[in-house]
């Protein structure tokens, strides 16, 4: 073999062993392998100075210089970028029991998660939801509603007047009225919203929320309240829940009733939730008094109806086991953070 | 309504435990709110004999022998002045429980239970009790009330159970009453139901009384308000002789609450619980003029209620008056010109039925309450007033303390206290209730309310006592069936003959809802406030005089101040919720609302508000910016599918070079900007806070805007960065602007990097932008792009006086 040419490869081997990163390598297989400037690219350049005879052998000799240091700078730079890697994971050794990183996600009150949920259930019942507004005439929350002005009923709701004439909803029933006034049966209507009565202690809040259901068609009768109740009651509490019915009073509804679940905490044994009765108060309801309809226009001896009201807080609460209903209204965030659900 | 069971039991036989009532009461619609025995604290005390007595020396103390029959004989030191040997007093046992008294021997300090003690030396066994340690006070049984032993009667057997001995073993049931049923405000309206409900006949108290030849020449009683007093009656009483009721008398009342004061005004009180129907006894002495005369005050007109309050009354009031002047605020007090005194020799008896509206817009305008009025803003019927009034009578004679006169007016508006005849179809009563109850059953239930029914056909005919002003459908009449044939005999149906209807939320309740859901994902929490709000706020927000958010509609009745005004900004409760998380520690968080704002179109209100839902965001903490709040901004324009602009703009109560106002679609939809410092201080924050509000009710116009699909490009896009040098008040929204302008091929522009220092002079700052282009009909040439650039820069220098940087 042509000394020049085992200069190269001697030159090749003791140069490799000080490369030290696989860019080290890189340049220095370019100082040989270059096409155009590298050393063994510049031993074909020779060959026109090369007698003729000997042009074969050389060729030869070149090329397979040039397969070896390809093959051999090449394990080089395989071995080099494996430690590379080795030494970049290395430099990233984390300690894995740090804290995590939070992607905060904050969440709808609890108030929103029980309406949302409440209208689930009664959406895929046939009801439309309806708000009125918060602010209401006297006409529309009492005196259409079988409640006139010296009602003893009234004296159930301390009622926030703005004006003679305007005053804060007590109860999302005077939505019912508007509903009815517009449109004739079938109506199926639930209505969420914010209501008010002077009233300000652990388990009352000046402002709560309600939502009333209304149903007016056809034929209906107690029997289909009940039935529509029981429904409901193992949509929100599970499939065992049973209601009770027990006789109540409101203005607008004849027979009105108090309706009562199997306390959804100890199954109906008695239990402290539900003060050892085994039954939890949920909602109040009754059917609809025929004085509320023909205020509104519809024909008593055609339609009948039912309505229901249910306190939204009470409903959070029970859930929650949030004893103090201020808590709801305050947007503590660690009362917030907790009610993720 | 508290209801002793002994009293109960004077009308009806009951032969149920109390428990048992209370289930049957609660079935029927009437709620035992507590069911307690009189003496539920004492137990095992008995009846002790005290065989010897002996003083221990130089103490107050003696050590007695008590027989106490089956349970013994014991040691028991007793500290009682009136304990003597042959005397019968309560003996509690070892074991026993009674109540702790305070050093004065008077005040209970809860129960303790009765243990072995030993006192100066001696063992004993056991307490001899003074009224006070066993809940019995003199009104409940005479001789209770002394301070030292109780004493029991000579003949009290030794070793029983002092419990019936006292009456502890009655039972009280506080039992709550609808609105709708006032005739069972009183012991002998729930005898009613009790009899109704227990299928026993009711016993009617006794009315009968013998009328004197005494009477008042020329007495009158005119009422100038029928409207508010539809009944009167009034009845005179002679040699009338002031004294303390009987025991009976003082021991029922007293379980009710009531303090027992002389038997005419206890009369009075007592008909107010057996009958509910409020009474009033005037001394006839004191009245003038020979008449009463009910009448509305007048403005201004004084008057010195019992309680030796002045008041000063309106036209909106009711008043009693003599011949002369007023003796009573009707239905809530008496005058204290008018009062019954220990001297009363003659008096004149009231039982009227007043309106119920008027009783109750006088007590709470007066702020004056009574037993009576607050009976009276229930409802009383005239059934009762005609009863009650008889009964006074037969009591005065009962009692022998006074003899009834025959003076007896009776002013009427001419309503009937007999029955009305009510006629229904048993077949919509059935309908209403969707069972089919068996007429029997309907006999049987009508009956037992005594309302002396009839079935004929499909009809049922009742009549209805005057007192049950509810009964007036064949509503009314399915409630009392069902509450009485019981609720379990419904069976659930569903709708069977209802038309099917499709429900859910309308679009803005949809987009509401994504909405809170978009601001959920970006870390904020949904918070509520009351949608009123203090005129304080107001303030704290430095609204002007004349802004439109001072224009509140404001409560009649606030309960408090801080409570008074309907929001017109829910910027207010915002900052006072990010206040009220600082002060608890929490110092960085998100919070967001969407609520109501009520904006009046004149004050006061003729017609609704203007009542619109707003959002409002808060942000604190030392991580937000006035840009993470613009981030939030654009987290819902793209939950809306919408475009937001932005155009610097200034609130009273924000950052005024960090605040802006956001625009859709040219129209200005709300604001954002960093709390103003003044009022973060007052306020005592310890971060920065940002608020944002919009007006959802303008946003709702373009909600349920669908996403458009633009095609992807055909021709691949070009990307260049642009790093320009430009004055330091230039904007960012300039400098885009002016690209945009230049070419119409930008399709994105994205700053991302801004650097102002040394490298740079000091008036300006470096900005470096990526800039997409997006070619349309056809691929852009080899050199376009570069063009495109080049104009751009042009137009930059020429508008913005930027330059390349080099």
């Amino acid at each position: 073999m042509n000394a020049n040419l085992e200069q190269i490869k001697q030159e090749i081997i003791s140069g490799a062993e000080g490369l030290n990163s696989s860019k080290e390598v890189y340049e220095f297989k370019k100082k040989f392998l270059d096409g155009k400037t590298g050393k063994i690219g510049l031993l074909m350049k020779e060959m026109k100075n090369i007698a003729p005879e000997e042009r074969a052998d050389y060729g030869k000799g070149v090329n397979e210089l040039k397969v070896w240091a390809l093959d051999y700078l090449g394990q080089l730079d395989t071995k080099m970028k494996a430690k590379e890697l080795q030494d970049k994971y290395e430099s990233e050794k984390i300690d894995i029991s740090l804290p995590a990183v939070e992607s905060e996600e904050g969440n709808l009150h609890p108030i929103t998660l029980i309406r949302n949920q409440l209208i689930d259930i009664f959406a895929g019942m046939g009801f439309e939801i309806y708000e009125g507004t918060e602010i209401e005439t006297d006409y529309y929350n009492f005196t259409a509603l079988n409640t006139p002005q010296d009602h003893p009923a009234r004296d159930m709701q301390d009622t926030f007047y703005l004006s003679p004439e305007f005053l804060l909803r007590t109860q999302t029933s005077a939505g019912q009225i508007h509903v009815m006034e517009k449109q004739q049966p079938p109506i199926k209507i639930l209505s969420p919203g914010k209501v008010f009565r002077s009233d300000d202690d652990a388990t009352h809040s000046p402002m709560f929320t309600q939502m009333e259901g209304l149903v007016v068609d056809k034929g209906i009768t107690l029997c289909d309240l009940q039935g529509m109740l029981d429904e409901f009651v193992k949509k929100i509490y599970g499939e065992g829940t049973k209601t009770r019915l027990r006789p109540s009073y409101f203005p607008f509804t004849e027979p009105s009733v108090e309706v009562d679940c199997s306390c959804f905490e100890c199954g109906g044994t008695g239990c402290k939730l539900c003060k050892g009765t085994g039954w939890i108060e949920i909602l109040g309801a009754g059917v609809v008094n025929n004085k509320v309809l023909e205020n509104c226009g519809i024909d008593s001896n055609v339609y009948s109806g039912f309505a229901f009201g249910i306190g939204i807080e009470r409903t959070a609460m029970l859930k929650y086991g949030i004893n103090n209903i201020k808590l709801l209204f305050e947007s503590d965030l660690r009362v917030l953070k907790q009610l993720n659900d | 309504m508290i209801t002793p069971l002994s009293w109960l039991k004077e009308y009806v036989d009951i032969d149920v435990t109390p428990q048992e009532l209370q289930d049957k009461l609660f079935s029927c619609g009437f709620e035992v709110e507590e069911l307690y025995e009189v003496g539920k604290d004492i137990s095992k005390v008995v009846v002790g004999h005290v065989l010897t007595c002996e003083a221990i020396p130089d103490t107050h103390l003696h050590v007695c022998q008590v027989d106490c029959g089956e349970h013994g004989q014991f040691q028991i030191c007793c500290g009682a002045d009136n304990v003597k040997a042959g005397g019968k007093f309560p003996a509690a046992l070892v074991g026993a429980t009674v109540y702790a008294t305070a050093k004065d021997h008077k005040t209970v300090e809860g129960v303790m239970t009765i243990g072995k003690g030993k006192l100066r030396g001696y063992e004993s066994h056991g307490m001899l009790c003074s009224g006070v340690e066993l809940g019995v006070s003199e009104n409940m049984y005479p001789g209770a009330g002394y301070n030292g032993l109780l004493v029991l009667p000579e003949d009290a057997p030794v070793g029983a159970d002092v419990k019936p001995i006292l009456g502890l073993d009655d039972w009280i049931f506080d039992i709550a009453i609808t609105a709708n049923r006032p005739d069972c405000q009183s012991i002998y309206g729930i005898a009613r139901e009790v009899a109704a409900v227990l299928e026993k006949d009711l016993k009617e108290p006794a009315l009968d009384y013998t009328e004197s030849a005494e009477t008042l020449e020329g007495f009158t009683v005119t009422v100038d308000c029928p409207d508010l007093c539809p009944r009167y009656s009034a009845h005179y009483v002679t040699d009338v002789k002031i004294a303390e009721s009987p025991a009976w008398m003082k021991r029922r009342l007293a379980l009710v609450g009531i303090d027992a004061i002389s038997n005419v005004v206890d009369i009075t009180n007592y008909i107010l619980k057996e009958l509910g129907q409020p009474m009033h006894a005037f001394d006839l002495a004191t009245l003038e003029g020979n008449a009463i005369n009910v009448r509305r005050a007048k403005n201004g007109e004084p008057i010195t209620t019992l309680d030796g309050q002045e008041l000063t009354l309106t036209d909106a009031n009711m008043v009693i008056c003599d011949g002369v002047k007023p003796v009573a605020l009707a239905g809530v007090m008496g005058g204290l010109n008018s009062e019954i005194r220990d001297t009363t020799g003659s008096v004149l008896f009231e039982s009227a039925k007043f309106a119920r509206d008027n009783i109750r817009r006088t007590s709470r305008a007066l702020g004056k309450r009574s037993d009576s009025s607050a009976r009276y803003e229930k409802g009383v019927d005239e059934y009762a007033t005609v009863m009650a009034m008889k009964r006074a009578l037969h009591l005065i004679e009962e009692l022998g303390c006074g003899k009834v006169s025959s003076l007896h007016v009776d002013v009427n508006t001419g309503n009937s206290v007999e029955p009305r005849e009510l006629t229904v179809s048993i077949d919509k009563v059935n309908k209403v209730l969707g069972i089919v109850v068996p007429n029997e059953d309907i006999m049987r239930i009508m009956k037992n309310l005594t309302f002396a029914p009839k079935i004929e056909g499909d009809n049922l005919t009742i009549q209805v006592p005057a007192y049950r002003e509810d009964m007036e459908t064949y509503q009314d009449v399915a409630e009392e069936v069902i509450r009485l044939y019981g609720y379990e005999h419904v069976v659930p149906a569903f709708m069977p003959s209802a038309k099917v209807t499709i429900g859910g939320l309308n679009l803005v309740q949809k987009s509401e809802l994504k909405l809170k859901k978009a601001l959920c994902s970006v870390g904020a929490y949904e918070c509520i406030h009351y949608s009123f709000f203090s005129p304080a706020d107001l303030d704290m927000l430095r609204f002007a005089e004349d802004a439109v958010e001072r224009k509140a509609i404001r409560l009649l009745n606030p309960i408090t101040e801080e409570l008074s005004l309907m929001r017109t900004t829910l910027a207010a409760s915002m900052v006072n919720a990010i206040a009220r998380n600082q002060k608890r520690g929490n110092l960085e968080g998100r919070l967001f609302e969407i609520g109501n704002v009520f904006l009046p179109y004149e004050l006061p209100l003729t017609q609704y508000p203007d009542e619109k839902a707003r959002l409002c965001v808060g942000i604190f903490g030392d991580k937000e910016s006035f840009y993470t709040m613009k981030g939030i901004a654009e987290k819902i324009a793209d939950t809306l599918q919408l475009k937001f602009t932005y155009e610097s703009a200034t609130t009273t109560f924000t950052h005024p070079y960090q605040t802006a106002c956001i625009k859709c679609d040219g129209q200005e939809i709300g604001y954002f900007g960093k709390l103003a410092y003044d009022i973060a201080d007052e306020q005592d924050l310890r971060t920065q806070a940002f608020i944002m509000e919009i007006d959802l009710k303008v946003v709702s116009q373009w909600y349920g805007k669908k996403p458009v699909f633009q095609p992807l490009p055909k021709f691949p896009e070009e990307q260049r960065d642009l790093a320009i040098v430009v004055p330091k008040e230039t904007t960012c929204g300039e400098i885009e602007a002016v690209m945009q302008d230049a070419c119409k091929y930008i399709t994105k522009i994205t700053l991302f990097d801004i650097y102002e220092g040394e490298q740079i002079a000091a008036d300006k700052k470096s900005m470096a932008f990526s800039v997409v282009f997006t070619p349309k009909e056809e691929a852009f040439g080899a050199d376009s792009v570069d063009a495109f650039v080049k104009k751009i820069l042009k137009q930059l220098n020429k508008n913005c006086g930027a330059e390349l940087r080099s």
